[in-house]
């Protein structure tokens, strides 16, 4: 086992409030689409604000900015849930019918040492770090995955399974 | 300087230049010129698996001949071999494992002149991602499985399928290998058996990279498809390895 674990951090510029209507699917799949990664083979933890089951009233990035973040032990697992589950894959198939396009990156992933949970603040950092410099070893994408710190020298490209 | 003239500075295989005129690939497309060999290929992809003797079986020819074509294709990088014990035997006495062949995971594509169609669909991805375009993207994917629907009705004397298996026939032809429900499961109540999967994503590489993009249009594509022929639907069924989508009668039928 690693001792360093992956985290994720995404954000979504909101169309409307989410009590709007037309939100209406988004919401209702929060709940079983988070139950879902909770059981899901790898996950960790993931962010909820204080007696609630998610993290949407968290909005350091902008009154209208949602945080979704989460730590799994590795890419892979993050990577089986977020596209390899139909419900989670729905969602964001359908993203652009909730959310306005931010025109950068809007998902990072990093390393953090087992144990130690990220905060929004270290996940806005990251994410400036990917936008100013692309992927690299301290913010990445599934796209261009790095290697946890000491797992392997160089970068380790992750390919689909056959 | 730049090379910009094949063959120049390098020799005729194993270089770059080489590599864009499609060596490897024509080595590959060259081992299945012979017939037996090309049928062998089809066979153990339709299977999914297969070993010497069942491809021998099938073919009707001998197991040593079957085992030379098979032999070839895995070193052409078509096809990978696993040795396996069959039918459960364990221990002294058991035999040598045998081997298994199954298509390999490598793609194989050709074009001359060189062109390279995977880069700008890799580009075009990122922008629409980028631009928010998904939409556009998805009507457009929708329109082309309309006329596909159209121009596969035109093709067969049977006209719009009407049973799931005429789906999974029809959608073959699009490069699906779609999996057909057992006979007698059709109709069932939404179970495994009511639907067609399909076992070939023919736009893999592309969905490895951006796979809610590519996803999503290869389901508006299938829905355009399935929805003008009427009485069908498609759904998100992700498959490691197959195609993410799959389909069924509509439950109101």
């Amino acid at each position: 086992m690693s001792d360093h674990h992956l985290a994720q951090m995404n954000i979504g510029a909101l169309r409307a409030p989410l009590d709007d209507p037309s939100m209406a699917d988004f919401v209702t799949a929060l709940d079983p689409v988070n139950a879902l990664a909770d059981a899901a083979p790898g996950f960790v933890w993931r962010l909820t604000d204080e007696g609630a089951n998610d993290a949407t009233a968290t909005r350091p990035f902008g009154p209208d900015v949602i945080v979704n973040m989460s730590v799994w032990e590795d890419v892979e697992s993050l990577r089986a849930f977020t596209y390899r589950s139909a419900d989670h894959l729905d969602l964001l198939r359908r993203r652009r019918d909730w959310f306005v396009p931010l025109g950068r990156p809007g998902l990072v992933l990093w390393w953090v040492p087992a144990g130690r949970l990220p905060t929004p603040e270290e996940g806005g950092e990251r994410l400036e770090l990917l936008r100013a410099n692309g992927p690299g070893p301290d913010a990445f994408t599934f796209r261009d995955p790095y290697p946890a710190p000491g797992a392997h020298t160089g970068r380790e490209r992750v390919t689909e399974p056959g | 300087m730049t090379e910009d003239t094949a063959g120049t500075a390098d020799g005729p295989g194993g270089t770059a230049a080489g590599e864009a005129f499609g060596e490897r690939a024509i080595g590959a497309a060259g081992a299945l010129a012979d017939p037996v060999r090309r049928r062998l290929y089809r066979y153990v992809c339709e299977r999914g698996e297969a070993g010497r003797s069942d491809a021998a079986e099938a073919l009707g020819i001998t197991r040593t001949l079957a085992a030379f074509h098979l032999d070839r294709l895995a070193g052409a990088g078509l096809l990978e071999v696993e040795r396996r014990r069959l039918s459960g035997r364990q221990g002294p006495g058991a035999g040598r494992p045998a081997k298994v062949y199954r298509r390999s995971g490598q793609e194989v594509s050709l074009h001359l002149p060189p062109r390279d169609y995977e880069a700008a669909a890799r580009l075009l991805a990122e922008a629409v991602e980028r631009a928010g375009a998904e939409e556009a993207l998805y009507a457009v994917a929708r329109e082309e499985g309309r006329r596909r629907a159209a121009e596969a009705e035109g093709a067969g004397s049977a006209g719009a399928p009407v049973r799931l298996e005429e789906v999974a026939r029809a959608l073959a032809a699009c490069g699906y290998e779609p999996v057909a429900p057992a006979a007698g499961q059709e109709g069932g109540e939404g179970g495994e058996g009511g639907e067609v999967r399909l076992r070939n994503c023919p736009f893999r590489s592309l969905a490895a990279d951006f796979p809610p993009l590519t996803c999503g249009m290869n389901l508006e594509l299938l829905r355009g498809t399935v929805e003008r022929w009427g009485g069908f639907q498609a759904r998100t069924a992700p498959e490691p390895g197959g195609c993410c989508v799959a389909i069924s009668k509509n439950n109101e039928d």
